[in-house]
């Protein structure tokens, strides 16, 4: 059965049940939310069957589906291997949370709403799932229109501008991938990425090529300096467009370098670690410093994703286990974490239609049930041992410091610095008395925000302290990855890793 | 030379031909009620030609002057769909406007006969002949609506800019044929091989002949009067204008630079790589500023025809390939946005203001859905159309080492992207501000049909790209 295009189709047919859906009244509205949300319900279900019917010790593609397209310039191919299972797991577990968020907050459009949510988990699940670069490249770009939309209509008070930036941005990062797809197709002469893997590409042009995918993937992970457009665009999201942002859209980036820049471009990925090493600590610090001072609790949140993401790109180019097995512990632990932070935002914004932080103070005393949930996700974000944000900055930490120890020891910095920005949220938002005559008023959590926010609790601490199910779902193909890179950079041996740049000689 | 030609291999241009004339006599001598007659017929004319040519066979008549191959046969159903379905989103607007006579649907199918002889052209007359039927149609076609001042201005300065371009043609045609010795494909390539280095004769030649092609396919810099004709002509004649004379033109270019000059590679590629380069930007950048979404289309169009000139800049099969695809996709495109703006009537008068569509996704959710796929695919974004499109001319660049060319075309897109995003939101984002008078039947059909094309795109590739494939070997 081929259960990869399932899932990713699976989506669709809900659509088409919505599309159907042509009344405008009350019961009408309910329908479509609760066909949304059946939809994804069943979408993570089916998903649980490729966890079963996937072997963690075999490193390679494994469930593959391929058809024929276009003349052979290009084909259909999906496959799973341990990188990408986690994120199909992901996008499919957080869809229904991101429908039963926006059960109560959206009430205009729900109908557009809906189909927009369930078009871009098609287009997010395949991404994870395609074995091609032309199909990846469609599922990857197709993204952005679903996300302008809902940026753009549901979003807050900027929102147009948010979108545009989004959009603009992240598209003007991806054509030159596109380019870049092409020159490889040309190069090898296909676009299959099991043989491209495996494809020798020349020295010189394993530069250019990387540099086209690093301009997508960092403006989508987002590293800095091209990361303004996410504080903007996080900020004008509705709740669940936020989650879905953090979650799943910024891990495209690291998904990204894991899957194409490493293995296909393995020479140039060591002679610019350097440069992403630089770029991440950078990001590490500084966005962590501006996270401090914003005003904004999205905002806030929304730096502490780029600083986050810091460590990711950090750990992927030690180009050693610790680093890319940390590197994807805490893309798939951020993705729940800040998804549940963005959740916790939420929470209070039906409620007060405010993210300031000034707005709030003294929330615990109204609202306990919220101040748990709130602080277990802010230990997570600091990276509390016992949590699961722990496990990834270890690891990349660790690796790190094998590689470079002054990397290492900036990058601990943020470790410091996330802890003063997301306390001192904390301490603003729930401590304290409860002053504020507004918030007198504010109820603690009902039961289907207990029924968002417990299960992604449960997993925090789950993985916080027994991590090894992750850990082992990647070890093989990650593995494989690493040899297959030091084989490669063995093989050039010293003329690639050393001298000037290979471009302006 | 054959004595007698085989007239058989002409038979969808006799036939439209015949037909035209037929219409004509039904027109003239029957009432003014018949001409809703000639419309449907002309169009049933239309598809029966490409039937026609669908079915037909493969040869060259006429002394080599008519050719035809899988790559005439490809384009000219391409060109005869465009110009049916301009004939179908005609009748209503044009009666409702009051400008609508017999002579309007006749006039579409003989210049679709003129754009059929250039898509054949084998040889310099061929080319002249099929360029000047299809031209003498359109001049008079763009100034139909005869009360109206905007269009009787369209018409003239089609005709005066389209009679100078010709006139450059027929110069650079003269001076080929004079240091070549040839006026046949076949035989200027023969020269032109054997000639070791190029003679300068040829290379002006080669010039000005470029120079009078890129008139009809408006690109940069001889683009100056798309915009105007497109926002006076009537804006069906519009729709018209900008699918199927401009494939015609494009096939054209091809065929007179691959079959003729593919020699001296080296003297057109620059000047098709430098009108390509020029036409994306300005296509991207001069659209920003527009209110009026026929000039904005006109713009759109001029940098449509930029991305597709990408493909025969590399010249190569791969190019000619991507060229097929991108003109498709182009056609589908432009059939359904025009059938939007041809149905922005509000209280009993026509508006081509843009900011007239805001909230189109409130007051009629189905248009604003299909023409929001159609403005995505014109921007490029996969998974519709129009990237496809876009990856095919581009891949051909990077293959044969335009990789300039490449980049700032692909840049300029994004530029682009943002005036088709501007379009998106008016309609999603902002506040409605009333609804349209409900769509005709026939553009519901026109944008349903070209919607669905444009959104599923990635399912018709398949068949579509061996077609294009197929028609692309033929020309090496």
């Amino acid at each position: 059965m081929p259960l990869l295009t399932l899932t990713t189709f699976l989506p669709l047919a809900g659509v088409l049940f919505i599309l159907m859906i042509r009344a405008q009244d009350e019961a009408a509205i309910l329908n479509i939310r609760r066909v949304a949300l059946i939809t994804t319900v069943a979408t993570f279900l089916v998903s649980i069957g490729i966890w079963t019917g996937f072997d963690p010790k075999n490193p390679g593609f494994q469930l593959t589906e391929t058809a024929g397209w276009s003349g052979g310039f290009f084909a259909y191919r999906m496959g799973v291997d341990g990188i990408s299972i986690l994120f199909v797991l992901l996008t499919t577990f957080l869809m229904p949370f991101c429908i039963l968020a926006s059960w109560e907050s959206v009430q205009v459009r729900v109908k557009e709403y809906m189909i927009a949510f369930l078009v871009l988990e098609t287009l997010m699940i395949g991404v994870f799932c395609a074995t091609d670069l032309v199909l990846f490249y469609v599922f990857f770009e197709g993204g952005l229109i679903p996300m302008f939309l809902i940026i753009g209509i549901w979003g807050g008070q900027r929102r147009v501008y948010a979108s545009y930036k989004f959009f603009l941005y992240t598209l003007a990062g991806s054509v030159l991938m596109m380019l870049a797809i092409m020159a490889m197709y040309w190069e090898s002469g296909t676009t299959d990425i099991t043989e491209l893997v495996n494809h020798p590409f020349p020295a010189t042009m394993q530069w250019w090529l990387w540099f086209a995918f690093f301009a997508s993937f960092a403006v989508k992970m987002p590293m800095w300096p091209v990361h303004t457009w996410l504080p903007d665009a996080h900020v004008e999201a509705p709740t669940a467009g936020s989650v879905l942002l953090a979650a799943i859209l910024l891990k495209m980036g690291g998904y990204g370098f894991l899957r194409f820049s490493l293995p296909m471009f393995p020479l140039a990925s060591a002679d610019l670690a350097p440069f992403i090493f630089t770029l991440s600590v950078v990001a590490i610090v500084y966005t962590s410093l501006v996270a401090l001072v914003q005003e904004d609790m999205k905002k806030l949140i929304a730096y502490s994703s780029v600083a986050h993401m810091g460590y990711v790109t950090m750990g992927i180019f030690t180009l050693n286990t610790q680093g890319l097995q940390g590197a994807v512990f805490q893309m798939f632990s951020h993705g729940l974490v800040s998804g549940a932070l963005f959740l916790c935002v939420g929470v209070v914004y039906d409620r007060l239609h405010t993210r300031e932080i000034a707005a709030y103070g003294g929330l615990v005393n109204r609202m306990p049930a919220y101040a748990t949930v709130f602080m277990v996700m802010t230990m997570a974000n600091v990276g509390l041992p016992g949590t699961s944000g722990f496990i990834g900055e270890f690891l990349t930490l660790s690796a790190a410091f094998q590689v470079n120890t002054w990397v290492a020891a900036f990058a601990a910095l943020g470790v410091i610095l996330s802890a003063a920005y997301a306390l001192w949220l904390f301490r603003r938002v729930v401590w304290g008395a409860l002053t504020k005559a507004n918030l007198k008023a504010m109820m603690d959590l009902s039961p289907r925000e207990i029924g968002i926010l417990a299960p992604l609790v449960v997993l925090v601490i789950l993985f916080g302290v027994y991590p090894l199910p992750i850990l082992d779902a990647t070890a093989a193909s990650l593995e494989a990855l690493l040899r297959s890179v030091h084989a490669a950079i063995d093989a050039a041996g010293q003329t690639a890793s050393s001298g000037p740049l290979p471009l302006i000689r | 030379m054959t004595a007698f030609p085989d007239f058989a291999l002409a038979g969808p241009e006799l036939l439209l031909a015949a037909g035209a004339l037929l219409l004509l006599l039904i027109g003239a001598y029957g009432s003014e009620k018949r001409s809703s007659l000639v419309s449907g017929l002309s169009v049933l004319l239309l598809l029966v030609a490409a039937v026609a040519v669908v079915i037909g066979r493969d040869g060259s008549t006429f002394g080599g002057a008519f050719v035809v191959d899988g790559f005439a046969r490809f384009l000219k159903v391409l060109v005869l769909i465009g110009s049916a379905v301009a004939v179908v989103m005609t009748q209503r607007f044009a009666v409702a406007e009051k400008f609508f006579h017999f002579e309007l649907p006749v006039l579409i199918v003989l210049a679709t006969i003129g754009m059929l002889l250039m898509i054949s052209a084998g040889d310099l007359i061929a080319v002249y002949l099929g360029l000047e039927l299809q031209s003498l149609a359109l001049y008079v076609v763009a100034s139909f609506h005869r009360d109206d001042g905007r269009s009787t201005e369209a018409g003239l300065k089609y005709f005066v800019l389209g009679a100078l371009s010709s006139g450059m043609l027929l110069y650079g045609a003269s001076l080929i044929y004079g240091f070549t010795g040839h006026v046949d494909f076949a035989g200027i390539a023969a020269a032109a091989a054997a000639g070791g280095s190029t003679s300068l004769g040829l290379t002006f030649g080669i010039v000005f002949v470029a120079t009078g092609i890129a008139f009809k396919v408006s690109a940069v810099p001889f683009h100056m009067w798309t915009p105007d004709v497109y926002e006076g002509a009537p804006t069906p004649v519009t729709a018209f204008f900008a699918a199927a004379p401009k494939i015609a033109a494009m096939a054209l270019f091809v065929r007179v630079v691959m079959e003729a000059l593919g020699p001296v590679k080296a003297e057109w590629q620059q000047i098709v790589a430098f009108m390509s380069l020029a036409s994306m930007i300005l296509g991207a950048f001069a659209a920003i500023g527009q209110r009026n979404i026929k000039r904005l289309m006109a713009y759109s169009s001029i940098g449509h025809m930029g991305y597709a000139l990408v493909g025969l800049a590399a010249g190569s099969e791969a190019g000619i390939y991507g060229i097929l695809i991108y003109l498709a996709t182009y056609l589908a495109m432009t059939a359904g946005a025009f059938a939007v703006i041809l149905s922005m009537r509000r209280d009993g008068a026509m508006t081509e203001d843009i900011e007239s569509l805001a909230g189109l996704s409130r007051t009629n959710p189905t248009v604003a859905y299909l023409l929001g796929i159609i403005m995505f695919s014109l921007a490029g974004i996969p998974p519709f159309a129009g990237f496809f499109g876009k990856y095919f001319v581009f891949a051909a660049a990077i293959n044969a080492g335009l990789y300039w060319l490449a980049v700032i075309g692909i840049l300029s897109s994004v530029v682009g992207a943002y005036y088709y995003l501007r379009i998106v939101k008016i309609m999603f984002l902002d506040e409605p501000k009333g609804a349209f008078e409900p769509m005709g039947g026939e553009m519901k059909a026109v944008l349903g049909i070209s919607g669905l094309f444009v959104a599923a795109f990635a399912l018709v590739l398949g068949p579509l790209g061996d077609a294009a494939l197929a028609a692309a070997r033929t020309l090496f």
